[in-house]
């Protein structure tokens, strides 16, 4: 894992020094709202439904044992003992007081962690494959070029106060695990004709209330260039992008407004001036990164395939979680362990400081002090020997944390709704427990089959409803909570936006539309296929249908 | 009824009839005219000057079981909580 250096360090605690005189200034009347709320959303303080919340970056959603235990730590402390991992692999604290959240920054900063860029018109932070460094179809570990894109952006002057913010994902492997076609800039890495590895990159992707994934501005890009072209789209953004209409602000606007082939020559324009600046990157840079995400010290050991099978012939559950929660591991002998966070007993992506403080211990037992958060709103311990998988499932169920849901009905991406988020139009919570109740006889979970429901309290799409298979979106009709669905949408490597079934459903019949859509499924399905591709060969027809009635 | 929240803590406050602030819905004051919302709004303006509440808000309650309710489901849910139970 990466360490902070000494200039990491003194930022991080200057910063929490700073922002302890802001709001002793605010809270003593020297600063008013208007002037004080951008200085707290640069410091990832939000003003929610019912108490402040505070966003805490987690590079690349990568974690040692210390950083959790910490964060347990600042639920128990300031908070009302649990946070919430979001689809940004960060975590947010929902009841924080403005007047404890320096002391709890001070309190991140011992474990290398803060708040800086969680929030505000500027690089977020960089997210990336939960599977980085070990999945078997890895080109190259994407947490080095994310690590590098963190330092670059971390109070980049330039883009401090850009028109929107800005997100960049980064993929190592083919298959996308990070959702990269969704971001501002999404990065895959794969070899050119002559087998070296660099960079597709995609430009322009985003969700929000104008959704649209994102296109190929540059196929292949060496990786010593990297920074260079990112700058130079930034600044393409930055000088173009529009600043008068929040709604219009988005790089994806200005791509889609100004075209893509001009986009890519206003930013060859400028890439042509900086390509080789101090922007380009020494291998020796590279190297020096590289080496803070160089594999723990794995035993020499065989894959455990008979062990483990002998223990799935003995227990259905045990079974069940190893097909569904494990995956393979580039390492022969090792596994990765998928962690959901959608138990039927806790909002999704919901984690108790209990729960945190007992997770560090299993991450030092199994996984070399390591956790990873995805996308999705799920953990992952990504070094696990598997003649340990069984005394590890074990000690999960203990804690409510072995659900055997990876990828199926109940794991769904849920935003936290109008239960807390003041820009809400409807509650998510809800409908998703009410999901996860209905589709709680895990038989049925498996035979339906890969599947995600993404869902999201309002057009902003922080649920990422738009690429769901089963997208949700809440939507307030004449002051009733009511629910729209998009069918077919996808954030993988061929990543397509939902189409919209047609009107919304009540609350009381939203979920009863997701059993509909579902038995359609059923019914129409061919051997084989997952619900995303019935839907493609099938279209939207037999589910309308279902719905709504013949029409 | 004037909602709020408070500046030092962020949670949800109501005024009360002695222009302060509660966290309990039943001991905010209802306005029973345009002319007391105005005031009341007044107030809530000054206290949010003077740095003791953010983003103050009219809402319309009505009265069930005695006790306030807010009409809009959104300042419902603001008033009275999360929908779902936090985790423990
Ligand atoms: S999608 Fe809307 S309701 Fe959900 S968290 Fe984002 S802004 Fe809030």
């Amino acid at each position: 894992m990466y360490r902070y250096d000494e200039f990491d360090t003194r930022l991080v605690q200057e910063r929490v020094e700073q922002f302890r005189r802001q709001t002793g200034r605010r809270l003593n009347g020297e600063m008013d709202e208007d002037q004080f709320l951008p200085l707290r959303l640069m410091n990832g303080v939000y003003l929610q439904l019912h108490a402040y919340m505070l966003r805490i970056n987690v590079p690349y959603g990568a974690m040692c044992s210390r950083q959790i235990r910490q964060l347990a730590h600042i639920a128990r402390t300031y908070d009302k003992g649990y946070g919430h991992f979001t689809t940004r692999q960060n975590i947010q604290f929902n009841w924080i007081q403005l007047k404890d959240v320096p002391d709890a920054q001070g309190d991140l900063a011992e474990v290398e962690m803060h708040c800086i860029q969680s929030s505000g018109n500027c690089i977020r932070n960089t997210t990336s494959d939960q599977y980085a460094g070990v999945a078997k179809d890895e080109i190259e570990d994407p947490r080095v070029y994310c690590e590098i894109i963190r330092q670059w952006s971390t109070l980049h002057p330039e883009f401090s106060y850009l028109p929107r913010k800005f997100k960049i994902a980064v993929t190592g492997s083919p298959n996308d695990r990070a959702a990269i076609a969704l971001h501002d800039i999404g990065l895959r890495m794969h070899r050119n004709k002559n087998g070296e590895p660099g960079f597709e990159v995609l430009v322009g992707g985003g969700q929000g209330r104008t959704p649209f994934v994102a296109k190929t501005i540059r196929d292949w890009l060496p990786p010593e260039h990297l920074l260079s072209y990112l700058e130079a789209i930034l600044r393409v953004y930055n000088m173009d992008g529009r600043r008068d209409n929040k709604w219009k602000a988005r790089i994806k606007i200005l791509v889609h407004q100004t075209g893509l082939e001009e986009f890519r020559r206003l930013v060859d324009t400028e890439w042509e001036q900086i390509r080789d600046s101090v922007l380009k990157l020494p291998q020796a840079e590279i190297d020096r990164i590289n080496a803070y995400f160089a594999p723990p010290d794995y035993e020499k050991l065989d894959d455990a395939g008979e062990a483990v099978a002998a223990w799935r012939a003995d227990n259905a559950d045990f079974d069940a979680w190893v097909r569904v929660n494990v995956a393979d591991h580039k390492t022969p002998g090792y596994a990765i362990v998928n962690i959901s966070l959608k138990s039927p007993n806790q909002p999704p992506g919901d984690m108790t400081a209990a729960q945190m403080d007992a997770f560090a211990n299993l991450a030092d037992e199994y996984s070399f002090g390591e956790l990873r958060v995805n996308h999705r709103q799920n953990l992952v311990l990504a070094d696990v020997e598997q003649l340990r998988l069984w005394e590890l499932w074990e000690k999960l169920r203990a804690l409510d944390l072995a659900t055997p849901n990876i990828g199926h009905v109940s794991d769904m991406i849920v935003c936290p709704g109008l239960d807390y988020c003041s820009l809400a139009n409807a509650r998510s919570i809800p409908i998703a427990q009410e999901i996860n109740e209905r589709f709680s006889d895990m038989d049925r979970a498996h035979d339906i089959g890969e599947l995600t429901i993404n869902i999201s309290g309002c057009m902003n799409a922080c649920g990422h409803h738009h690429v769901g298979h089963i997208g949700i979106l809440g939507v307030d009709k004449r002051g009733k909570e009511f629910y729209q669905f998009t069918l077919g949408g996808s954030s993988d490597q061929a990543a397509s936006l939902g189409d919209r079934t047609g009107p919304g459903f009540p609350a009381d019949k939203a979920v009863d539309a997701v059993e509909t859509i579902l038995n359609t499924y059923i019914e129409i399905r061919k051997d084989g296929e997952r619900f995303l591709d019935t839907y493609r060969r099938m279209g939207m027809a037999p589910f309308k249908e279902a719905l709504y009635g013949t029409f | 009824m004037i909602i709020a929240n408070s500046l030092p803590n962020g949670f949800v406050v109501f005024l009360t009839a002695e222009n302060g602030w509660a966290h309990d819905i039943d001991k905010g004051v209802i306005a029973e005219s345009d002319a007391e919302a105005d005031a009341m709004l007044r107030t809530a303006k000054q206290a949010e000057h003077d740095c003791a509440v953010v983003d103050p808000n009219l809402i319309t309650v009505e009265i069930v079981d005695g006790q306030p309710c807010p009409t809009e489901y959104r300042e419902y849910i603001r008033a009275t909580g999360p929908s779902v139970p936090t985790p423990s």
